[in-house]
């Protein structure tokens, strides 16, 4: 099979999830309600004082993000793990990684692309004013795409083990700095009325590396969890 | 020579319970790993004795030689 | 004598017990210099009093995690790319003790900043990247511990190595970045006193003893390692040790 023959089989992976992700709504509306949750619990925490709250929107939202992505990403590849699938597509004649690819992107557009969507309902209860509202969609835009790439790896590497979805977010979580850094410091700078440009370009630079890197990373887990 | 006397010595200044602790918690630190590693070792040696080792403490008996 | 001879556990196994006595030694040899020039022959700061001696064991702490890990990714990628299985046994071997010494960087690191600046803990970007380095090395040696096959935990946990030693640089740069930002709450633990000559020779002796103490404990390490891998085979019967 040709690399023309890609294309197609990249659409029918994210195809493929799309409709299984559909027919059982609960990743997305779990990982939407969490988000929903986490950024409603912390003002109840530290108090309702306006300015404070409008401080930490940008931290808080951006954890709460990043934890309701790691609650997605155990099932990233447990179901076709568990039904044979994976170990099917291990054989096909296309590359894992464009398997690796399909999966994530399906992933994120059905629990990260929500999150930067409801992010600015949540952002308007923190207060935040309406142009870092628009940094935080976009960080999110950049970022989450970040979070799932990498969580993927996590994802194949903990196929099948004890302790599942605890030992993910030990693995994931430390790598996940960077993007969480750059992506709420983005929100930051507007915030304290500087521009956004060079925590959103670190960022990018991030997502190109995870995009470039992460699949093969995660192809090459997949098949050490296939053995 | 940096101290006039042992009490000088132990009280580093007033910084004391900072620079001990520092160094206390590290040489028990380094005492304690080189004891953990031996009595590992002690274990292991009971498991090839005792044959529950290696690949025959992960499924049934036996024994091989090396490949 | 080819260097291959050794790639195998049953032949390492011996050496590394032949290596552990003369690097235990060494080590303690360099840890006394090390302390005697630390406290009686390098001087009081002017700023900051007794409490910088802490120095002499902190930085060489930060040092050897960040190098343990280091190494401890390269023994497993080459265990990754070579499928040798010693070369994931020494990966093994280093990860408590790296994670020991990022500990310890920790720990000697807040016990310096309450007395300089105040809090037991700073989010200065070298210690909030020595927290994540130790998370690292706890991900690696968790994720080890969770594969029942020695084989596939060997790869995957070597597969966590390599990807998170591409990740330190970006994530210390990203803390770095993050700190400066943030400048005001923090300032930089790690900015010593003015080195003096004294100052620098503990550190480097203390440096150098944490090393030697490193090759020996992973040393003996492995060779528990090895002999819980392979206790089934006839060589491991056939030690010194194990008939009564």
């Amino acid at each position: 099979m040709n690399g023309a023959a890609w294309t197609p089989a990249l659409a029918a992976v994210v195809r493929r999830d799309l409709l299984l992700a559909a027919r059982r709504k609960s990743d997305a509306l779990v990982t939407l309600g969490f988000f929903v949750i986490v950024a409603s619990l912390f003002p109840l925490g530290i108090g309702p004082e306006p300015e404070l709250l409008k401080r930490v929107a940008p931290g808080v939202l951006w954890v709460a993000a990043l934890l309701a992505t790691l609650l997605a990403l155990p099932r990233l590849f447990a179901a076709d793990h568990e039904d044979g699938t994976l170990e099917q597509a291990a054989l096909a004649p296309v590359p894992l990684t464009l398997l690796a690819i399909g999966k994530v992107l399906a992933h994120w557009l059905v629990t990260g692309l929500p999150l930067a969507v409801v992010a600015p309902l949540l952002a308007l209860q923190y207060g935040l004013p309406a142009d870092a509202i628009g940094v935080l969609v976009v960080s999110l835009l950049l970022g989450t795409p970040v979070l799932s790439l990498i969580g993927a790896i996590g994802a194949a590497l903990t196929l099948g083990t004890r302790g599942g979805a605890v030992l993910l977010a030990l693995l994931v979580l430390p790598l996940y700095v960077p993007a969480l850094v750059f992506g709420a410091g983005a929100v930051d700078a507007r915030l304290a009325g500087l521009s956004p440009a060079a925590n959103l370009s670190l960022l990018g630079a991030c997502l190109a590396l995870a995009a470039a890197a992460a699949p093969w990373a995660c192809a090459a887990a997949i098949r050490i969890a296939l053995e | 020579m940096n101290w006039g006397s042992a009490a000088e010595f132990f009280a580093m200044g007033g910084y004391g319970f900072y620079v001990w602790g520092s160094f206390a918690v590290t040489a028990a630190c380094l005492l304690a790993e080189p004891l953990l590693v031996r009595a590992r070792q002690r274990r292991a040696l009971e498991q090839v004795r005792a044959g529950t080792g290696g690949d025959a403490g992960r499924h049934a008996g036996g024994h091989e030689t090396a490949a | 004598m080819s260097l291959y001879h050794y790639a195998s556990p049953q032949h390492f196994y011996p050496l590394a017990g032949r290596m552990v006595p003369w690097f235990a030694w060494l080590a303690a040899v360099s840890a006394a210099l090390g302390l005697w020039i630390g406290f009686f022959v390098a001087p009081t700061d002017a700023q900051q009093g007794e409490a910088y001696r802490i120095i002499f064991v902190h930085v060489p702490a930060s040092w050897l995690s960040m190098f343990l890990y280091l190494v401890m990714a390269g023994w497993a990628g080459l265990g990754l790319v070579l499928n040798t299985r010693l070369s994931s046994m020494m990966a093994q071997a280093l990860a408590p003790t790296g994670a020991l010494f990022a500990f310890l960087s920790l720990w000697s690191g807040a016990l310096w900043g309450r007395p300089t600046w105040g809090t037991y803990w700073v989010w200065d970007a070298r210690l909030t990247s020595e927290l994540v380095l130790f998370f690292l090395y706890l991900g690696y040696m968790a994720l080890n511990a969770a594969i029942e096959d020695p084989r596939r935990a060997d790869k995957a946990s070597g597969l966590l190595a390599l990807v998170g030693v591409v990740n330190v640089p970006i994530i210390y740069f990203s803390v770095q970045w993050w700190n400066t930002l943030h400048q005001g709450a923090s300032v930089s633990l790690t900015r010593a006193p003015s080195m003096a000559a004294a100052m620098l020779a503990g550190m480097l002796a203390m440096a150098f003893a944490f090393w030697m103490y490193s090759f020996a404990v992973s040393l003996a390490r492995v060779r528990a390692i090895i002999l819980e891998r392979e206790a089934h085979l006839d060589w491991a019967r056939d030690l010194r040790g194990v008939k009564r």
